[in-house]
């Protein structure tokens, strides 16, 4: 589709870019504060943040096909799949008395 | 069967025949979709394979968390940083670079492929400078490791995790030159235009997808005790 896609203008790729940069910067300021258990939440939240600027607009998915955005959709969602079941196992671990341990 | 070797199917007799549509594609915009389609599966894949990556680093950061913050202390924050920064520079001038591809203008396509080999290879010379002053301080897991630190085992886990994370991405880095190269190639003979840029923007999907990993290997291995350092 991108073939026939209009082309984004620099002016895009330079915003983005400058975002990417402050939110950078943002991650290292919030890191310099206390927020007890927040931290690594915020820090996760800016980083999905950039990540996502770069896949929709640098990577261009907003131009491509439905089929092509359910599979970069689908493929952060078998991601979560593996992180929640795994967590779901060592974080619960040491709720109840496990046999051996 | 004689005489079928020019037998034209369906579809491509309607068009004019770009050179660059292979015969099993019924139009430009199907080969770049069936293109896309198969690079955004390939970066799953590859999702995969650093989330696993991601996972043992938070299962073992859950397990040990004053270790990861000890280790975290000891990396280099100005050089992750300076890198985070080098990479979205790069990602800015490989997204432009395909842009220019899009505009047929073949002159910004070889400087903004070049510009993205300098930020990645600025990377890679970063990255060789952190890893020297890691080796100089006894901090590479091995027999050499300083075990007088504060929780030296663990801390070793922290950086066995860390050479893995960031040696892979280096790797990736490696290759993503690599293809550059192939890219920077091609356009120099002219390849690549308004009509055709699929090569150019799927190696353009790869380098950012790249920058994506880092994006979360810089808060995630060099920011976890910047509170308690800073103070």
């Amino acid at each position: 589709m991108s073939q026939h896609a209009p082309v984004t203008p620099v002016s895009t790729y330079v915003n983005i870019f400058v975002a990417l940069l402050v939110l950078t910067g943002l991650t290292y300021v919030v890191a310099t504060f206390d927020f007890g258990l927040l931290n690594t939440p915020i820090a996760l939240a800016v980083a999905i943040l950039k990540a996502a600027l770069v896949i929709v607009y640098f990577m261009g998915v907003r131009y491509n096909t439905p089929l092509t955005k359910v599979v970069v959709i689908s493929g952060f969602c078998w991601l979560l799949i593996m992180f929640g079941l795994t967590l779901n196992d060592y974080l619960t671990r040491a709720w109840i008395g496990v046999a051996g341990r | 069967m004689q005489g079928t070797v020019s037998a034209h199917d369906g579809g491509h007799d309607a068009h004019a025949h770009n050179p660059n549509l292979q015969h099993h594609f019924y139009s430009m915009e199907q080969q770049l979709e069936a293109s896309t389609l198969g690079m955004w599966l390939f970066l799953v894949t590859e999702v995969m394979f650093f989330g696993g990556m991601f996972l043992a680093y938070l299962i073992y950061r859950v397990i040990y968390p004053e270790a990861w913050i000890l280790g975290s202390n000891h990396l280099n924050v100005a050089m992750g940083a300076l890198n985070t920064g080098v990479l979205i520079c790069s990602s800015l001038t490989m997204a432009l670079a395909v842009r220019a591809a899009q505009t047929s203008n073949r002159g910004a396509q070889i400087r903004y492929l070049l510009l993205t080999m300098a930020f990645g290879s600025v990377f890679l010379i970063v990255k060789y400078f952190e890893y020297a002053e890691k080796f100089e301080h006894h901090l590479v897991p091995g027999r050499h490791f300083d075990m007088t630190l504060p929780q030296a085992g663990q801390q070793q886990l922290f950086f066995s995790i860390y050479f893995m994370m960031t040696g892979i991405h280096a790797i990736h880095m490696i290759v993503g030159l690599g293809l550059m190269l192939v890219i920077l190639t091609m356009a120099w003979r002219g390849r690549f235009s308004a009509s055709y840029y699929t090569p150019i923007e799927m190696s353009g999907l790869y380098w950012h997808f790249v920058d994506i990993v880092w994006i979360f290997l810089f808060p995630l291995l060099y920011l976890l005790g910047a509170h308690y350092s800073a103070h």
